[in-house]
């Protein structure tokens, strides 16, 4: 038996079949989790994926945060349930108070799509583990909303804790992928609890799965990987 | 009258009713106000054998106008039907929400391009964001899941202070709304033109898919079935011209002000959606129709007309954003994000658990009767009693004048052709450096990359390529691919020709990613009709797009008309912008624009002629626009399309770019940047240096061929009579700053110099 | 110093997507009783020098061309006292 991991959707929820896909394409089940529903049906781990929860209206991730699913996630998360925040799942995550800091709207103040380069931080999630410390990713980046901010010493609490899962590079030429693009704090595209199993991060590991779509590189699939071998291997 | 302050009447004290209406046959009507002429308001009343109620006369008013009947345009968009090229593929043709096509492995597809232009340039934001909202209710009413959207924006000059306050909201608008969708947006259009200052051209297209069996139609059949409104509440949005009606019958409390936009809700459009295709999916809908243009005068009207039975609708139960609207504008509200469904009685409960299950506001308004009337009723008292057909499809139609404008022959007479050219190689790199930094000619990346174009998981190309393709099957990776092009240039010199010229573009373009092309949309952005020189260029574009339709096998499924886009008496270029869907068996050959491989041979496909009427180099360097367009081949453009489809198929080459406006240098300065490698060119026997590189002649591409299927690719060519010539080779990498484009003997350019003029211009335009 | 507020609302009848999203959810989180939510935007603008009639005027036609987009929303100027601020704060 394979691991069940399960896909929440919320109304305005949009990257959700496309998370399910890369989920079956690193040999795990996918599990479709309704966001009004208290039963997270036995799954192993929980991705809160893209998208517009609730239009972002009020804060992104603001609303579907006090859904009846959400209840759940977040005590179960706190007990050690594997949980992945990509982009408005990051937001949720940051609005439900399982990772700290908040989500601005971009400095340039314009959504920004583009092939973004990042380093791997830390592999020491349950997210990360097939990635290593320092490496350099390039996936899809899509928001509006999507700078990074905390106060100066939280932001030196998850640096000296080794929290800071994915940076933006910021060297090197904007067209290739490279700089941050949101003016995020200390580069910051990433972040995991003290635990490891609750990770959040703006850009989309799920549009880089398939040779020949979307980017056409892959190296979003390690997330996925990642998650399926550790829930196996227990 | 003892109401308090702000406290008004349930509803309006005098209703109109039947029988109203038909006791008081002497009363004065507002049809003038509503937009109506003499006749037209006899007619209406010869129709009803009475005088219409104030929400008849409403209905007749909107459905009857230019926007919503074609009554200038029908005449000649007939031709689309009449010259229609035998086409299996096609499975609903003109006259649906949107055509649908047939791509094979049991799957359907349905596109569409439709305009938001007024609006657009009124609130740029809400405009431009209800234009994406509408076409994507259009493709979903079809039974579709929305894939894809693309925009094709037109605006006036790049320098112009209402173009920086136009285009970022415009911009910003298709983003907010369809980004929020999860629609990816994967091609489209931006160009800039003094003609339209004033006059904004936002067209908007969707692409769906679906399975065969799923098809829905608008109609409204099985007596006994009930109508079903769902989606947003019901608020005065976009009902200007009603108010006039409202005015009258509401006494002096007066109704609330009308909003003349309205604002879109992508949230509750993407709740819509989800809701929508969980409906389909339990087969619960008999007919299904979107709210746009005219609301619920047209949904009702349509689906009644389009049945076989009548219809009686309860106006009353209409949900409410604002209590205080009359009848007259509940029926003629515009408010977005609403779909009119006809369900048989026991499938009801199910419709309306999925609707709760979404949020979404769900309410029986009314049912399918015997008969053949429309009838509708407002707290238990008639108010329309209309045969739905008189509305909905036999309206009125003009046979306006028209007539070649005098100016014509002089402008053909300006010949591009004489204008002075570059004498020297230096010049000529000049020139090359200020064309592909012109606004026009310049990288759009800065508003393409505000637009999410991954989202779904399916894109393979989307801009800056020639055309966006989508994967619609992930198991045999079946996908489909579309180009929009429009050229008012050309099509300001040669109606006729600049139609075809659009079409052959969108065609080539669909062509050189490796797609079959199958079938046509349009959106025909012109002036007044009332002008007979705009007329004229009507006739003559919707003449020549039929003509060409016909020649390449190609029909035209469905599209849309937007007139008096003019500024008193100035109207923009005509504006014919055709979309073109293509389909590939397997997207993994698609064909990208990109040089990548060092040492891979170039070659050009087809002919080169000095032709530079209505050019980029024309437009850029001599401010000019006269003469003739390119000449058009629509044989050529076929076996172009046939070569470059076997050609990626077979896996002969690995870079294509279509060559149109900028002729060949700017294809292959895009497709160097793109791929992060420089060229080296040789100008071929036979051509001049300026002609070789800024001609505009039509049906050509620039391929890179690997070298070990040069041979192969050649006399692929040779053997079905395309012209190729070898001009030169992919040479040098970004990446080891040694990329130039060399044309040899006249100029070098390195790439990074290329690349700060083509991508900084629109940035430092609009920032 | 004195500190002028502009508040920017959509006008009455035009279409509030957020607000509405606002208030549906409110009776899932228990506050039940409110039947109506509009979203708008406030700005506090510290103004150098005298407030007078001049510079109210000026700010009144910022409000108008910039602040607010009147083609859809509606703005109110008002000014505060110094004091008010301090409590706020």
């Amino acid at each position: 038996m394979t691991a069940r991991i399960g896909v929440v959707t919320f109304p305005g929820t949009l990257d959700d079949r496309d998370t399910q896909r890369a989920v079956r394409l690193a040999g795990a089940e996918a599990v479709p989790l309704w966001h009004r529903d208290k039963d997270l049906k036995q799954v192993d781990a929980v991705v809160l994926p893209g998208g517009f929860s609730y239009g972002d209206y009020l804060r992104a991730g603001a609303i579907s945060r006090f859904s009846p699913l959400m209840e759940t996630v977040i005590d179960q998360a706190k007990a050690g349930l594997p949980v992945l925040g990509i982009c408005n799942g990051f937001q949720v995550l940051t609005e439900s108070h399982l990772l700290p800091g908040a989500m601005l709207r971009n400095n340039h103040l314009h959504f920004i799509c583009r092939d973004q380069k990042l380093r791997v931080e830390s592999d020491r999630t349950a997210w990360t583990a097939d990635y290593t410390a320092g490496q350099e990713i390039s996936i899809p980046l899509k928001n509006i909303d999507g700078r990074y901010v905390a106060d100066e010493r939280t932001l030196d609490m998850l640096e000296a804790e080794g929290r800071v899962a994915f940076r933006y590079l910021a060297r090197g030429e904007a067209a290739d992928g490279y700089g941050n693009p949101n003016g995020s704090l200390r580069d910051i595209a990433g972040i995991t609890n003290e635990a490891g199993n609750v990770v959040g991060l703006m850009p989309h590991p799920e549009h880089a799965v398939e040779p020949g779509i979307g980017t056409g590189r892959t190296d979003g699939l390690g997330f996925f990987t990642s998650i399926l071998k550790k829930l196996v291997n227990v | 009258m003892l109401h308090s302050s702000g406290e008004r009447p349930p509803y309006p004290r005098n209703l109109d009713t039947v029988k109203h209406a038909t006791e008081t046959p002497d009363v004065e009507q507002p049809w003038s106000e509503l937009g109506l002429k003499q006749d037209e308001y006899e007619r209406i009343r010869e129709i009803l054998g009475r005088r219409p109620t104030g929400a008849e006369l409403a209905m007749y008013s909107v459905m009857w106008s230019e926007h919503c009947s074609y009554k200038s345009s029908k005449v000649h968009l007939k031709q689309f039907g009449e010259k229609a090229p035998e086409n299996d593929a096609m499975l609903v043709g003109i006259g649906e929400n949107a055509g649908v096509v047939d791509v094979g492995q049991g799957y359907a597809v349905t596109f569409k391009v439709e305009s938001h232009n007024h609006p657009s340039y009124i609130e740029p934001y809400q405009g431009a964001a209800t234009g994406v909202g509408g076409i994507v209710r259009d493709i979903l009413a079809m039974g579709a899941r929305p894939v894809a959207v693309m925009d094709p924006l037109r605006f006036g000059a790049a320098d112009h202070p209402d173009t920086k306050r136009v285009l970022p909201g415009v911009v910003a608008g298709i983003g907010g709304y369809g980004n929020c969708l999860g629609l990816p947006n994967i091609g489209g259009e931006v160009v800039f033109d003094d003609c339209y200052q004033g006059n904004p051209l936002v067209n908007a297209l969707c692409v769906g898919v679906m399975k065969h069996e799923d098809i829905h139609l608008a109609k409204a059949s099985g007596t006994g079935n009930k109508v079903i409104l769902y989606g947003a509440r019901t608020g005065g949005d976009g009902i200007g011209g009603v108010s006039v009606l409202a005015s009258e019958t509401f006494e002096s409390t007066g109704p609330a002000k009308r909003p003349a936009v309205q604002v879109g809700d992508p949230f509750q459009e993407k709740l819509l959606i989800e809701c929508t295709l969980e409906i389909f999916k339990e087969n619960l809908v008999a007919g299904i129709q979107d709210l746009g243009g005219a609301g619920l005068s047209c949904a009702t009207s349509e689906l009644a007309s389009a049945g076989s039975g009548g219809m009686r609708v309860e106006l009353d139960t209409v949900p409410l954003r604002d209590a205080t609207l009359s009848p007259e504008e509940i029926l003629m509200s515009e408010s977005q994000e609403r779909m009119c469904a006809i369900v048989e009685p026991d499938k009801v409960d199910r419709f309306l658990e999925i609707c709760e299950k979404w949020d979404v506001i769900a309410t029986v308004i009314g049912e399918v009767t015997e008969g053949d009337r429309l009838e509708i009723f407002w707290h238990g008292e008639q108010i329309v009693d209309v045969p739905p057909r008189s509305v909905a499809h036999e309206g009125p139609t003009y046979h306006r004048p028209y007539e070649r404008p005098s100016w014509q022959d002089a402008l053909q007479a300006d010949d591009a052709n004489k204008l002075p050219r570059p004498a020297s190689g230096a010049e000529l790199k000049e020139q090359v450096l200020k064309l592909v930094a012109s606004p026009n000619q310049a990288s759009k990346s800065w508003i393409t990359d505000q637009y999410d174009r991954f989202v779904q998981g399916n894109t393979v190309l989307a801009q800056p390529e020639d055309s966006g393709m989508i994967r619609i099957d992930a198991d045999t990776n079946l996908g489909v691919a579309v180009a929009t092009d429009g050229n008012g240039r050309y099509a300001k010199l040669d109606p006729y020709a600049g139609a075809q010229l659009a079409l052959a573009e969108a065609y080539r373009n669909v062509a050189t990613t490796g797609a079959k092309p199958l079938a046509v949309s349009d959106c025909l952005n012109f002036g007044s009709p009332e002008d007979p020189a705009v007329m004229w260029q009507f006739a003559e574009a919707t003449r020549g797009l039929a003509d060409a339709c016909q020649t390449l096998g190609t029909p035209v499924t469905g599209g849309n008309v937007s007139l008096y886009n003019q500024t008193g008496e100035t109207a923009i270029h005509p504006t014919p912008v055709v979309a073109v869907l293509g389909v590939i068996d397997d997207v993994t050959r698609r064909t990208p624009v990109a040089f990548k491989e060092e040492g891979q041979l170039l070659y050009l496909l087809g002919d080169t002629k000095e032709e530079f009427g209505g050019s980029a180099w024309s437009q850029v360097i001599h401010g000019h626009l006269g003469g003739l367009p390119p000449a058009v081949d629509l044989e050529r453009e076929r076996l172009l399309a046939e070569i470059l489809i076997s050609a990626s198929r077979d896996g002969m080459i690995d870079a294509a770019h279509d060559l149109s406006d900028g002729g060949l240098i700017q294809a292959v300065v895009e497709s160097c940047l793109r791929g992060g490698t420089g060229a080296r060119l040789v100008v071929p026997d036979g051509l001049d240096a300026f002609t070789f590189l800024f001609s505009e002649s039509a049906g050509r591409a620039v391929v890179a061929v690997p070298r070990s299927e040069e041979l192969r690719f050649t006399d692929m060519c040779g053997a079905r009579g395309l012209p190729v010539t070898r001009i030169g080779v992919v040479d040098g990498a970004e990446s080891d700053s040694n990329a130039v484009v060399d044309v040899q003997g006249e100029f070098v350019l390195s790439l990074a110099e290329l690349r700060t003029a083509h991508e900084e211009t629109i940035p430092a335009l609009l920032v | 110093m004195a500190r002028v507020v502009v508040d920017v609302m959509l006008k009455p009848e035009i279409l509030d997507p957020q607000g509405q999203a606002v208030q549906r959810a409110l009776p899932r989180l228990g506050f039940e009783g409110i039947s109506d939510v509009r979203q708008g935007k406030r700005f506090e603008l510290e103004v150098d020098g005298p407030l007078d009639e001049a510079a109210l005027a000026r700010i009144h036609e910022m409000a108008e061309t910039f602040l607010a987009n009147t083609v859809i929303e509606d703005f109110v100027v008002k000014v505060e006292e110094a004091e008010a601020v301090k409590v706020e704060s």
